[in-house]
């Protein structure tokens, strides 16, 4: 019976470590743009179908279209960003959040139009291969997603870390006002940050393909899915995402043994529910 | 009293109003079934646009939720008169009622709370969503099999069980919707209407001046909710069938809003001019694009696409909405003051 739970759990941190991902490019876009991206599951429903395409046309396997995928949305998003949304800086917050609903609509609505509303996958030869590591039996697609998530995840924050223009993405997160003064080009940062942002949800979208079926009306699951995880963990924080995609991903797959699988959710919304009205800077989030 | 109503609108403004009006009451005489249902639609976003907009456009609190409410006046309404046989129109007072207990659930939590904005927007969310869950898994009323209303005659005109023609739910959601509008006129210009404004405008210095913040941003969420889960109740009942996961979800609750965002958030006229603006253009729009769609194109959300490009383009465009630009341009706007 414990191996049981042990092997949903590990399921659990590998799917998480994907959904913290995904959420990473929520909480980047919001850390410094300050725009709740409402359109987030939307673009990852985009980057799952472009990376199917690839495997159809091309044979490519989806983790080799990661930069193909991550690169095509960071050119979505730095274009979004600077053609639309910079027009509304300074303006009300209930007004963007309003667009990117709009936007997200469109997406949505598209991807129907374009791809239907039947699930479709991308059958790789490798789908049922698994490992036995003591009493614990691992799918193999669950291992490459939950790698290639925490590759890309590190490679982002040595960015954010290290390079000169990743700081200067997040001074204008940190301080609008001071980054202005020291001659940053904010608009064009913002932009970056977007686009980043925007690239991270794509590149979770090639991965997410390796697990999961796409459908045009899951973005609307996965968008929700996205601001569980970054509110729980912290809007803002990196960490806190992907500890928080972990969390969820876990209680997600514990929750399908304890429960019906279809109840699965309530636990995660509950946990939003709390998070907001008791912490609402996150678990891992700083004092706003 | 209706003189003190009309006063400040002006004479052309007047008018137009009453040659609008003429024209709705007589509409089914001279549309067929088809026009007739689109009307309806109009009508629904109407009246569900003005229930949203009292908490978004008066107080200033974004609900991105109010599927919750909705749902809930459709599923009590439905519930009683299937299980107990009992008449919609209280099933309307039953369901409002309980849509005002969780709207004010969900309004004391984020007010004590202080969640304020988007955080607050998100909470409505999540809620709604919780909602969802728990009725896809509610076996009482089918969880996600759905709820059905018994069919009556559909020549009926059963005012009293809401059973009968498409005729009969035109006049009833016209009625709302002219209701609506003058319980909002009558907000507007009493204490509690300026209290929101002010509120909205700036809730420090509402509160430095002594307004009860908290007890007005409940009056509007508990009222905006039970207005909403009215109109719930006479959807289900035009309708016959509800599911949870299309009933409660976080597209229908986008759905109220887009109405009023177009037409103008926070105008009395806004969410009804937004309203015949969009449905009727989406509505063309899936009917022009149908001799393409049997050519073999999959066109099914091209009304979708349609109504978020029309909302991105107000929000570039022209922010305040169509109706108090409308309203600039043929000097239709009230002489008092301008409430846009």
């Amino acid at each position: 019976m414990l191996d049981v739970y042990l092997n949903q759990i590990v399921s659990g941190v590998l799917t998480g470590l994907v959904y913290g991902l995904s959420a990473l490019g929520l909480s980047v876009i919001f850390g410094v743009c300050r725009i709740i991206n409402f359109a987030h599951g939307e673009m990852m429903v985009v980057g799952m179908y472009l990376a199917l395409m690839l495997f159809r046309w091309a044979g490519l396997d989806p983790l080799l279209s990661i930069p193909i995928v991550g690169g095509l949305l960071f050119a979505a998003g730095y274009a979004l960003q600077g053609g639309l949304i910079n027009r509304l800086i300074g303006v009300p917050e209930h007004m963007q959040f309003i667009m990117l609903a709009a936007i997200a609509i469109v997406i949505v609505s598209s991807c129907l139009m374009i791809f239907g509303p039947d699930l479709q996958n991308a059958p790789l030869s490798y789908a049922y291969d698994s490992y036995q590591i003591g009493p614990i039996l691992v799918d193999k697609v669950k291992i490459m997603a939950g790698g290639a998530a925490l590759a890309v995840a590190a490679l982002l924050a040595a960015f954010f870390r290290w390079t000169y223009l990743g700081k200067a993405i997040r001074a204008c997160g940190d301080n609008l006002t001071g980054a202005v003064v020291i001659g940053l080009n904010v608009k064009r940062l913002y932009a970056l940050a977007f686009g980043i942002g925007a690239g991270c949800i794509g590149v979770a979208g090639c991965i997410l393909l390796l697990l999961v079926d796409v459908q045009p009306y899951l973005a609307t699951d996965y968008t929700l899915l996205a601001f569980v995880i970054v509110i729980v963990g912290g809007l803002g924080s990196l960490a806190g995402a992907l500890i928080a995609g972990v969390l969820i991903g876990v209680s997600e797959a514990v929750a399908g043994l304890l429960v019906q699988p279809s109840l699965k959710s309530v636990f995660s919304f509950a946990l939003l529910i709390l998070v907001l009205l008791l912490r609402p800077q996150g678990l891992f989030g700083r004092q706003a | 009293m209706i003189r003190a109503w009309l006063a400040p609108i002006p004479p052309r403004a007047r008018i137009l109003l009453l040659i609008v009006l003429v024209l709705l009451l007589a509409a089914p005489w001279f549309v067929d079934t088809y026009v007739l249902s689109v009307l309806i639609i109009v009508l629904y976003v109407a009246y569900m646009g003005q229930a949203w907009n009292i908490m978004m456009g008066f107080a200033g609190l974004l609900s991105i939720g109010h599927a919750l409410y909705f749902g809930i006046g459709a599923y009590t309404g439905a519930v009683l008169y299937m299980n107990f046989g009992v008449s919609p129109w209280i099933g309307m007072i039953a369901g409002g009622l309980l849509a005002a207990v969780a709207g004010a659930i969900i309004g004391a939590l984020g007010f004590r709370f202080r969640i304020t904005g988007v955080y607050f927007a998100l909470l409505t969310i999540a809620f709604a969503e919780f909602a969802r869950i728990l009725m896809d898994n509610f076996a009482y009323t089918g969880a996600s099999g759905g709820f059905f209303i018994k069919l009556g005659d559909p020549h009926a005109f059963d005012l009293w069980n809401l059973r009968g023609s498409p005729v009969m739910f035109y006049y009833l959601w016209l009625a709302f919707v002219i209701g609506a509008l003058l319980l909002c006129r009558g907000l507007l210009s009493s204490r509690l209407g300026y209290f929101w404004l002010a509120i909205r405008e700036d809730q420090e210095a509402a509160q430095a001046l002594g307004i009860n913040v908290f007890r007005y941003k409940m009056g509007a969420v508990v009222l905006s909710a039970a207005l909403t889960a009215i109109g719930g109740v006479i959807y289900a009942f035009y309708n016959n069938n509800l599911f949870p996961a299309t009933t409660f979800n976080v597209g229908r609750s986008v759905e109220m809003l887009l109405g009023a965002t177009i037409g103008g958030v926070g105008t009395l006229m806004g969410p009804i001019v937004g309203a015949f603006i969009l449905t009727p253009m989406g509505e063309g729009l899936t009917i022009l694009v149908q001799p393409l769609q049997q050519g073999g194109l999959h066109l099914d959300g091209i009304k979708q696409v349609f109504y978020g490009l029309a909302v991105i383009a107000i929000v570039v465009f022209q922010r305040r909405g169509v109706w108090p630009w409308l309203a600039r341009l043929f000097h239709l706007e009230s002489r008092r003051d301008d409430r846009s």
